[in-house]
């Protein structure tokens, strides 16, 4: 299988750090804040593989670095030390190593990113069409025509009436909102998506959808995607591969499967034996 | 000393950066090049920017025009004229397109086509094209650097879609040798064809905002636009398909301005470039004395005949 993404060693601090940092904080230590410095160690050391195609789950509670992990990915947050490699159509991106454009490039063609909040993906004072097309126009498609048909196309794919694409997000509801984000998400075709707890806030039955979507474009276009949430539902139907995050490090890997049924750390015990 | 005492009004160390800032301005086609811009004896915004550049570039012996808004009568126009004329002894100024070697201008380049010996100053409230989609300074830095347009391509799309065509109709922003974005002033775009590979120096000072920026001689200046709904200039052809005209000159190739006619109160069109109109006047005077004169002849030879 084709090798997408290779993380290693990825490390966010914020605060000045000491050399004790990582010493006295992490699970073990039930901390994240360095008692020497007060740094605070968002992430440490998460290290993995994701191949084309791949839904890969990151899950952990609150403040346990899943979602800087993504953004350190995504070129949202600049990590402390780590290396991450990107495959791409042959190519070999060493993405901390790029500059500001390079990395602006590549998030705005390659990867897509969509979050909880639909305020940090969408830009609420320009149309759902324009969003879209404003990733597109980032891209260097110049025909207003071409923009205007692969908005509409991307909006209908992700059930959004196509109808209501000049109007603006804010008059949409929160499922509806969630959808473009990801229609304007999948609007280059990006081999590589971040889902920052997608279905967090929404109902069910949206949920439910949105999940369904999420699947379908995995499997039509084996899309590459990993996905940040608490939800252990979520992870159940979307990932194959797991990682369980506490206090910034990764504590447990494998199998979505294996880490569901058999859990290792009591951390993950305790997790999947508390979900309702 | 008196401040009217001293060429040029400012001193020469200021005169010194602004001609550095301007060598920077032409060297980086489009990119807007920070300077400190001096008090001057006028509020800011009323064309500060440009009159230190003027006052910077000028030279004894050289000759000004100075026009608001196509008029070299209009109450700016007026105003920074006779105050250079104060502060600069030793430089002439004129109403001609022709005659001038530096053209200080608000809203307008003159309709006349320039020339390499000449050189436009264009006074500019607002350099940066990206404020209207991005607040803070530093990220529009960013963008510019990156060459990173999309979002003011996505207010044109939006225009499309809710408008059918663009519809800004001044500040039109426009791209300078393949990078930077300008504001090229607020110059209807019908002004902005002009820039494009112009034979003349253009430069623009915003006072207020501290920026100087250029489009230099022979440079590309593409106004944004879509591959299938490309920029045009505005439209002055009335109901009937017919090119509206100048009611003083007759001219139809001009930037036309509306007038209400307080009389009739019907709408009339006047040249707004008053030089160019007035030019046009002459020929059609000359013209027609030349036609009465060789129908006279012609009426003598078939007398005599």
């Amino acid at each position: 299988m084709d090798k997408v993404l290779e993380v290693s060693h990825l490390s966010k601090v914020y605060g000045k750090g000491c050399s004790s940092c990582f010493e006295l904080t992490g699970p073990e230590y039930d901390t994240n804040i360095c008692p020497q410095c007060g740094s605070v160690i968002a992430a440490h050391d998460v290290s993995f593989d994701l191949y084309k195609g791949e839904i890969l789950g990151i899950m952990g509670e609150s403040g346990s670095g899943k979602s800087t992990a993504v953004k350190c990915l995504y070129f949202d947050q600049e990590p402390s030390s780590g290396n991450a490699t990107f495959f791409d159509e042959g190519k070999k991106y060493d993405l901390f190593k790029l500059n500001a454009a390079q990395q602006r490039q590549l998030a705005n063609q390659r990867f897509g990113m969509v979050y909880q909040n639909p305020h940090l993906g969408l830009n609420f004072d320009i149309s759902a069409g324009g969003n879209i097309a404003e990733r597109l126009l980032m891209s260097e498609v110049k025909n207003y025509s071409d923009i205007r048909s692969r908005a509409k196309n991307l909006l209908t794919r992700t059930e959004v009436l196509s109808e209501r694409m000049d109007e603006l997000p804010k008059s949409f509801s929160g499922g509806m909102q969630q959808r473009v984000q990801i229609a304007k998400a999948l609007a280059t075709n990006p081999p590589l998506l971040f889902l920052d707890e997608v279905t967090t806030g929404l109902d069910l039955s949206v949920q439910a959808a949105i999940l369904d979507l999420i699947l379908e474009i995995q499997q039509q276009q084996q899309t590459s995607m990993i996905v940040v949430t608490h939800d252990l539902g979520v992870i159940r139907l979307l990932a194959g591969r797991t990682l369980v995050m506490k206090y910034g490090r990764v504590i447990e890997s494998g199998l979505t499967d294996q880490i569901l049924e058999d859990p290792q750390h009591a951390y993950t015990q305790r997790l999947v034996a508390s979900a309702l | 000393m008196s401040a009217s005492n001293h060429f040029g009004f400012l001193d020469e160390y200021a005169k010194k950066e602004i001609r550095r800032t301007a060598l920077k301005a032409v060297a980086i086609p489009g990119y807007q090049v920070p300077y400190s811009s001096r008090e001057m004896p006028m509020g800011r915004g009323f064309g500060t920017g440009g009159l230190q550049l003027t006052l910077s570039l000028l030279g004894k012996g050289e000759t000004l025009k100075v026009i608001d808004q196509g008029s070299d009568d209009s109450v700016n126009a007026v105003n920074l004229r006779s105050f250079i004329e104060m502060t600069c002894s030793g430089v002439d100024t004129t109403i001609s397109t022709d005659e001038a070697d530096v053209i200080q201008s608000r809203h307008r380049i003159p309709e006349k086509d320039l020339r390499e010996d000449q050189l436009l100053v264009l006074q500019v409230p607002y350099p940066d094209p990206l404020i209207v989609v991005e607040a803070s300074e530093n990220k529009r830095k960013t963008l510019h650097g990156e060459a990173d347009y999309s979002r003011l391509l996505v207010k044109l799309y939006e225009d499309i879609v809710k408008f059918d065509e663009i519809t800004i109709s001044h500040r039109y922003p426009t791209r300078i040798n393949d990078h930077y974005v300008i504001d090229p002033s607020p110059i209807p775009r019908w002004d902005v064809p002009k820039l494009h590979q112009s034979p003349a120096l253009v430069l623009l000072g915003a006072g207020r905002e501290k920026k100087i920026y250029a489009v230099p001689p022979y440079t590309k200046a593409e106004p944004l636009a879509f591959e299938d709904v490309p920029f045009r200039v505005e439209d002055f052809t009335d109901k009937n398909g017919q090119r509206r005209h100048c009611q003083r000159c007759g001219c139809t190739t001009s930037f036309l301005d509306e007038f209400v006619d307080s009389k009739s109160g019907e709408k009339v069109y006047q040249c707004s470039d008053s030089d160019w109109c007035n030019e046009q006047m002459t020929k059609n005077v000359s013209m027609s004395e030349i036609k009465s004169i060789s129908n006279k002849v012609n009426t003598m030879e078939v007398a005599n005949g």
